[in-house]
């Protein structure tokens, strides 16, 4: 077996903005089982920060506990890392992002890490409007515990253990939805033409942005009566949009149809052109979703693409009004103004 | 809300590649598929690795004949060819892990094939004793014929013996090698110059008549003084003939040799040990235009030897009956739509003086030993019309190779050459047709031991190119029989030999069992492998690769249709055989798969 991947990479691989290849947001060989859908999830995250020209030590990636989170070592082997305790990964990455706001978060779970032991730490994680990228890679099984079934398992749906699951599913993004998320988008791993661009969007958008992916277990879950097989989630896929991230500064230069073509601008100014496939949803419109989101489930579809966004996000930081400078960065000037600043202040409760 | 769809079974599309034809993966094998001879490069290489070095031998001889002769000399037209060169800087060094397996192997008489003292009853004359007659006497004499080779030296090996110095190739290295052949039964006529084919033919002493007579001839350079000045202007390989067989044993202290080829290297090499002191070699055109393999000019600089460019030799300075030097008029080149003209600069002439001149400035055929009238047709060119598949001239019991039948080349191709002349004549000797061609031999087997386990080391080792090591020049200077070149010592050979990429463990794709989990196109160090949507055309689909594929020497794996529509495309450009693809695809849907691809021979022996 190969621990070490060849150094060699192609040598007419493109460079980005920063003089990068692609081959420098790599990470370690996956020890993953061949096949898994996680791998192709890391692959998509690579690709995403190499398109979007991000400097590996500008990002800061955390993870829980299960195989899901042991991605972080397979991508961006030059940023920073934080394997957390299983289920908290959304605290750690509470306590990094209020530390230092200037690095961008990206937190990787999976179903059993925020959907079971980490659902307390999720949902208040959505609703505090955390800005990180949060990615639960979901393929309905405990895959690391050698496949028992997880809390996003569909009522009925078969494991290779052989009997159908007898709980109603938790839907990732359903909740998001109702707990006010203000990015919210679901994909298949199988396709990075959609991944990559919702990655590139989430990593944009300021505040929670949930990207629950489909990710088939090869080896507990991907076999006929699994609702999270590669052969069902490819023959189920409902895509609500074709999308396109476009990067700051492109301008969409081609006409649309403004009727099928919805353009999202993001705060940094970089667009997101979804071509809607289904024209009675809207990706602003809270409702449209959530009606959409329950139709398909009664007509067995998932759903993918951007479900959600509300562009007028105001992150976490911004919300409390912290401070702008990492607090590493903080002088004993700026912790202890001195009394004039304390009689002020005191003053101020008189 | 749509499901998403691919197929559109209304366009034309690429079709899936035919691996089943054995040319598609042999020329995945680079080197394999450079070589003239079509030595399984990866083969060997893999054996030195294991320490098998008789074997390592034994399938060098059985392809090339002269392993030991070849991995000191060859012109090495598989190292341009090998992958690594274009991953990484330099390629393998193939040619001198070949000498490997030459120096460390143990005996080999039993792995030999055995002669029988029944003969086939089919005599065949082997006019000329090089690279090619030898190879046509290797592959015949096993199969009963009785072969009788002529030569007019005294002993074989043709120009590997006469115009190769002892400095590169030793004696005794070539006297084994040889001797494995001659002793195979076959019948010498040393000392023998051949003056008539008509007598040989008159004679009907032969059921066929192999012509491997080389190019024997040296290229002369007219020029004022010629004449004057003949004591000390000498044609290169007639100089380097005297010099191998003792007649000639020193030269002036200052020498020019003239020329750019390997010739004229060995020239200038040959004339430091024979007392030269202050040697040059003059070029007429640039220096990037020489003729020589990159490694012998750097041999030759290493040896204190100026290689002076852009002089064209206008006149030999004679004074007082004795060559003083010589007069070159300075040009330079400019090219116009691919042609180079060589324009003087208009600078004053440049005088070099020289005790003695050598020329080395090519080589030609010499047939005036073939009578015009005996069916045997020549072309415009004085060359005979030779066959170049069969090799066979147009006379039906008249076969030609090496550098006798299409030009002056090197000793692999007059070996490779020989090969396809032994299977026609032994066709001919049949009653059977000499177009109907043996098939190559081809054999593709899994290399699967178990899981994410491979019979072949599939590490990619980062280690730069080895350098092999030199005898002290103080001491190689003096004596002109002492091997230059030390070769590796196993530990540096195995270290080399681990950086070849095991280009033969082909990556065997079955699209019937991919469920195009991406797994292999994410895991691909050097990104070859696309799963698309398929395209009409080579060109588009090429340009669509996560990295187009714009080499378009190497092949593209094109799968059939997948469940989802897309097609697999794999670039064959940059693959590293690290067998990853396979060891990270849940359903085996690639495999590793060792392709052996053995080039055919008369009979089809194999000796490994």
């Amino acid at each position: 077996m190969t621990f070490l991947k060849p150094k060699f990479g192609h040598p007419r691989l493109p460079k980005n903005e920063h003089g990068y290849t692609v081959k420098d947001y790599e990470g370690a060989i996956s020890t993953l089982c061949a096949g898994c859908g996680h791998d192709s999830i890391s692959a998509a995250i690579v690709e995403a920060c190499f398109d979007l020209n991000i400097e590996p030590h500008r990002v800061a990636k955390l993870s829980g506990i299960g195989c899901s989170s042991k991605t972080p070592t397979y991508f961006l082997s030059n940023s920073h890392g934080f394997n957390s305790v299983h289920g908290r990964m959304p605290s750690v990455a509470t306590g990094a992002n209020l530390a230092n706001r200037n690095l961008i978060y990206i937190g990787v779970s999976g179903d059993g890490d925020s959907a079971s032991i980490g659902m307390g730490q999720y949902v208040h994680a959505i609703r505090r409007n955390l800005n990180i990228t949060y990615i639960v890679m979901n393929n309905g099984v405990y895959g690391l515990t050698k496949g028992q079934d997880s809390a996003t398992a569909d009522c009925g749906s078969v494991a290779k253990h052989g009997v159908p699951t007898a709980f109603q599913a938790i839907d990732m993004c359903g909740l998001a939805i109702e707990l006010g998320a203000t990015f919210v988008g679901q994909s298949f791993s199988g396709d990075k033409k959609q991944m990559i661009p919702l990655i590139k969007a989430a990593i944009s958008h300021p505040g929670f942005a949930l990207l629950n992916i489909i990710s088939p277990c090869v080896t507990f879950n991907n076999n006929a009566g699994s609702t999270k097989s590669y052969d069902y989630a490819r023959e189920h896929n409902a895509a609500l949009s074709k999308i396109d991230f476009v990067p700051v500064g492109k301008e969409i230069t081609t006409d649309y149809d403004h009727t099928k073509v919805n353009v999202v601008e993001l705060h940094d100014g970089s667009k997101i052109k979804l071509n809607k496939l289904s024209p009675e949803w809207n990706p602003h419109d809270r409702l449209s979703i959530v009606t959409a989101l329950h139709e398909a489930r009664q007509r067995q579809e998932i759903l993918t693409g951007l479900l959600y966004i509300d562009e007028q996000s105001v992150e976490l930081n911004d919300l409390i009004n912290s401070t702008t400078v990492p607090l590493n960065q903080l002088t004993e000037q700026d912790l202890c103004p001195g009394s004039a600043v304390l009689e002020q202040i005191n003053a101020g409760y008189r | 809300m749509f499901v998403i769809s691919f197929v559109n079974a209304n366009i034309i599309i690429m079709k899936p590649t035919d691996t089943k034809n054995p040319e598609y993966y042999h020329k995945v094998v680079d080197c394999q598929y450079a070589c003239p001879s079509h030595t399984p490069v990866p083969q060997y290489i893999r054996l030195i690795a294991q320490g098998k070095y008789t074997e390592a031998y034994m399938v060098n001889w059985e392809s090339n004949v002269f392993p030991g002769v070849l991995g000191r000399t060859c012109d090495r037209p598989c190292e341009p060819a090998c992958r690594r060169g274009r991953v990484e800087e330099k390629p393998v060094a193939i040619c001198r892990l070949k000498r490997v397996a030459a120096d460390y192997k143990d005996e080999i008489d039993e792995l030999l094939p055995e002669i029988s003292k029944i003969k086939n009853g089919k005599r065949i004359a082997l006019i000329g004793a090089g690279p090619s007659s030898l190879t046509v006497a290797r592959d015949l004499a096993p199969l009963g014929y009785e072969l009788h080779i002529f030569d007019d030296q005294s002993k074989g090996g043709g120009m590997m013996r006469s115009q190769i110095p002892s400095f590169r190739l030793p004696d005794e290295v070539l006297d084994y090698e040889v001797d494995l052949i001659l002793n195979m039964g076959v019948i010498q006529h040393f000392n023998t110059y051949v003056h008539s084919m008509k007598a040989v033919l008159d004679s009907k002493e032969y059921d066929a008549v192999f012509v491997g007579t080389g190019a024997p001839k040296g290229r002369d350079l007219i020029l004022p003084g010629r004449e004057e000045g003949k004591a000390n202007i000498h044609i290169g390989i007639e100089w380097l003939a005297s010099v191998a067989f003792d007649h000639i044993h020193k030269i002036g202290r200052k020498v020019i040799v003239l020329g750019g080829g390997n010739t004229a290297m060995d020239c200038c090499r040959t004339s430091r040990r024979l007392g030269g002191y202050d040697v040059k070699v003059i070029v007429r055109s640039p220096f990037s235009e020489m003729k020589a393999s990159e490694w012998e000019i750097e041999d030759a600089m290493e040896e204190d030897i100026p290689i002076i460019e852009n002089h064209v030799p206008k006149e030999y300075v004679v004074e007082n009956g004795k060559l003083t030097g010589m007069i070159f008029q300075k040009v330079r080149a400019e090219y116009t739509d691919g042609k180079r003209k060589l324009i003087p600069t208009g600078e004053p002439d440049a005088f070099y003086p020289a005790d003695d001149v050598i020329i080395a400035i090519g080589q030609e055929n010499h047939f005036d030993w073939i009578e015009r009238d005996l069916g045997i047709q020549f072309n415009q060119w004085d060359m005979p019309v030779v066959s170049p598949e069969t090799f066979v001239s147009t006379r039906p019991d008249v076969f030609f190779a090496g550098d006798a039948a299409l030009g002056p080349k090197n000793i692999i191709t007059s070996v490779a050459q020989g090969h396809q002349a032994a299977i026609s004549i032994d066709l001919y000797c049949n009653g059977e047709d000499i177009k109907q061609r043996p098939l190559p031999g081809n054999n593709l087997v899994s290399t699967k031991m178990g899981i994410h386990e491979w019979a072949y080391d599939s590490h990619v080792t980062t280690d730069l190119r080895f350098k092999v090591p030199h005898a002290d020049k103080e001491i190689t200077l003096k004596d002109r029989t002492m091997e230059v070149e030390l070769g590796f010592d196993l530990e540096t050979a195995f270290k080399e030999a681990q950086r070849c990429f095991n280009c033969d463990v082909q990556t065997v794709f079955d699209e019937d069992k991919c469920i195009e989990c991406d797994a292999c196109m994410d895991v691909c160090p050097t990104d070859c492998i696309t799963f698309t949507t398929n395209e009409d055309d080579e060109d588009t689909l090429r340009m669509k690769l996560l990295v187009p594929a714009i080499n378009k020497d190497q092949d593209i794996l094109v799968s059939d249709a997948l469940k989802t529509g897309k097609i697999m495309v794999k670039d064959e450009d940059m693959c590293l055989h690290c067998g990853l693809c396979a060891e990270r695809c849940p359903t085996a849907a690639w495999d590793m798969q060792l392709y052996l691809y053995n080039a055919a021979n008369a009979g089809n022996l194999s000796y490994v």
